[in-house]
């Protein structure tokens, strides 16, 4: 009997079934930040149970810390803080907290200490926690009720999803980053159009991803619905197992983590990876993107009929008119970072767009590396020099911050921000910050700019 | 939570309506789960000098009142954040009718007991036409059914999450009487698939 690789990677995890059609799935490894962990311990210390094994956990601080310092940006963030530490040490679980060499945001600091590997089963109270997919791993977010669960029973109630396959074939076109890939997915598939299923990326496009962009595409299939993404284990993933602190110290060897040949996908997508052109997004769902060539869109023009829906409440609250060319858009902040695109090789494709220039004037950008390890690779590569030379911010401290704008980094009502992040919801950086997604190359092109432009022109 | 949901439902139309949106992160910043009704839906219902904003349907009449929401395709999508849960659930909101829920969201509403049936969208357009009536909805778990003045609409809903709702129960406790499932499950996995995290 065929299988997908998602149906092994669940078959490998289940505990037991249950009466009511759910089952019981083993949790190998669980991660923990400090603002949809607290609620989880608390519910512990009610009911009065321990955590069955806390060498399978690990927790950061990420979300709330200000990357200006080390310092807590204010007391309620300190409190998140030192709640998460408290808990950790209560409980004996690791914890790279602020000042931590190793410490920065979730889903950088796991690949890079080893902690993903083909076969294994994460959860994270995060949706992007699908970027293990990238190692063909089972990865998906969980709310905090979950997360008490997997402390106390380091399993979770599950339900099998559907399977969808994305075949992205051919070549893409010189400038074109995976991130292009995964927004020109979302465009097609919708937000939400893959709710309920497990999606699994397959073709040339995908295979010839580099580790870091591989997750870039796992990362944001939530962004389609998905509850999980996956890319079957190949020697590139083999190759980025080695040299961590982790490495070595444990795997999965019960299968094969791919897909066998002639299993059968409830969905097979396909797209032509020629098709693909540096994309932006105009409005405030990751589906509504065109082009950097395109112009905004009007309700005339072709776009996926779940984007059609909030077209207009969508340009008025990006102040953007119908038929508007893109590169017309001027913004006022760039900013590069997230868990989508801050790792080593984004910002080297930023610093190579931004080598010898300067932003135009007025621009705001801010550049977070990752993790502290990031930060400390790219200043030993000379790329701080590069951003500080060009006119960015470097932050000496990792995390989110813009990206959701939890911590002391938010923009302004009307504030147009270049965003390398991964959600261009209404009020997500800031209440009535306008934020256009895009790859990390197309934001330092735009800070140069002071407007969105065709990081192609910049070669 | 109660076997019938009986009250009145408020159109929310909008498609991918975001957990940032229900919400806004400055409410996220706590270690509890209470205090969070004030936060649900802020932007929306208040402007930024807390005026009411007469332009959301829960700050007008009859809805101001509703228990029910009728909403938009993909509602709950982006982050996990339980918060949107618990905030809808403290300012009163128990069932949420549309077509079609994000995954964590979903998962984050049964745990609280928060209803989600999903229709078509060709019911979803009924069911807005009626809640924008002022329409008193009445929701039963147990039968799958929303009855708005003798008018039926069959609703979907897993047989899992339907008992989760009509039990009540705490899916941990429950879960730790399978202890000997996962006792035996751990000790069929070898040494190698045992993570241990440097601390």
């Amino acid at each position: 009997m065929t299988r997908t690789l998602y149906d092994k990677l669940v078959d490998a995890h289940k505990v037991c079934d249950l009466s009511d059609g759910d089952m019981l799935i083993y949790v190998d490894f669980h991660i923990m930040n400090e603002y949809t962990s607290p609620q989880a311990f608390s519910g512990l210390e009610t009911k009065g149970l321990k955590v069955r094994r806390p060498e399978a956990h690990l927790a950061v601080v990420d979300h709330v810390n200000a990357t200006r310092s080390v310092e807590a940006p204010d007391a309620q963030s300190k409190l998140l803080i030192d709640n998460l530490e408290s808990n950790c040490r209560k409980h004996n679980i690791a914890f790279y907290g602020l000042g931590d060499p190793r410490q920065g945001i979730e889903h950088i600091v796991v690949p890079e200490q080893g902690l993903a590997s083909p076969g294994m089963l994460i959860a994270c109270g995060d949706s992007h926690t699908t970027t293990y997919g990238a190692f063909g791993a089972l990865g998906f977010g969980i709310g905090t009720s979950e997360v008490e669960h997997v402390l106390a029973t380091q399993t979770l109630r599950y339900r099998r999803m559907k399977t969808m396959r994305v075949t992205i074939d051919g070549d893409v076109a010189p400038g074109v980053t995976a991130k292009d890939i995964i927004m020109k997915v979302v465009q097609v598939i919708g937000a939400g159009g893959a709710n309920g299923f497990a999606v699994e990326f397959a073709g040339s496009a995908i295979r010839n991803l580099e580790m870091a962009g591989r997750m870039t595409v796992c990362n944001m299939a939530v962004e389609l619905g998905a509850r999980a993404a996956l890319i079957a284990a190949d020697k590139v993933t083999q190759n980025a197992l080695s040299g961590h602190a982790h490495s070595g110290l444990f795997e999965y060897l019960s299968e094969t983590w791919e897909t066998d040949p002639g299993a059968a996908f409830d969905q097979d997508i396909t797209i032509a990876g020629g098709d693909i052109e540096p994309l932006i997004t105009w409005g405030t769902s990751p589906d509504q993107s065109v082009p950097i060539t395109g112009t905004v869109p009007s309700t005339k023009s072709f776009v996926s009929p779940k984007a059609k829906a909030g077209l207009e409440r969508a340009l008025t609250y990006m102040g953007l008119s119908a038929g508007q060319p893109i590169q017309s858009i001027t913004i006022d902040t760039a900013f590069i970072g997230s868990c989508t695109n801050s790792r080593i090789e984004d910002l080297r494709q930023a610093a190579d767009v931004l080598r010898g220039r300067k932003i135009a004037t007025g621009i705001k950008a801010i550049v977070v590396p990752g993790s502290a390890m990031t930060r400390m690779k790219a200043e030993s590569e000379g790329l701080r020099e590069i951003f500080e030379a060009a006119g960015f911010q470097w932050r000496p401290e990792a995390g989110c911050s813009m990206c959701l704008a939890m911590n002391d980094d938010v923009a302004l009502d009307g504030e147009r921000v270049a965003s390398s992040t991964n959600r261009n919801f209404e009020g997500r950086q800031g209440r009535g910050a306008r934020t256009h997604l895009m790859s990390p190359a197309m934001v330092a092109a735009a800070a140069v700019a002071g407007r969105l432009v065709d990081v192609r022109d910049f070669v | 939570m109660r076997k019938t949901i009986k009250g009145i439902a408020a159109p929310l139309p909008l498609a991918n309506v975001d957990t940032d949106v229900i919400m806004p992160k400055r409410f996220l910043r706590t270690i509890t789960r209470e205090g969070l009704a004030a936060g649900t839906f802020a932007d929306l219902r208040f402007y930024n000098d807390n005026s009411l904003r007469q332009d959301f349907v829960l700050n007008q009449e009859p809805w101001k009142a509703a228990n029910i929401l009728v909403v938009g395709d993909n509602f709950g999508c982006g982050s996990s954040r339980e918060h949107a849960v618990w905030g809808l659930r403290q300012m009163g909101i128990e069932a949420i009718i549309g077509t079609s829920f994000a995954g964590i969201f979903f998962d984050n509403a049964r745990k609280n007991g928060l209803a989600l049936p999903i229709i078509t969208s060709e019911k979803r357009d009924l069911l807005l036409k009626l809640s924008r009536n002022g329409k008193i909805f009445s929701v039963s778990v147990e039968n799958k059914i929303v009855d708005i003045d003798g008018q039926e609409v069959h609703f979907m809903m897993d047989d899992a999450t339907q008992t989760a709702l009509l039990e009540g129960r705490d899916d941990t406790l429950d879960s730790l009487k399978k202890s000997e499932a996962i006792d035996a499950f751990e000790n069929s996995m070898s040494l190698k698939e045992k993570v241990s995290v440097i601390k």
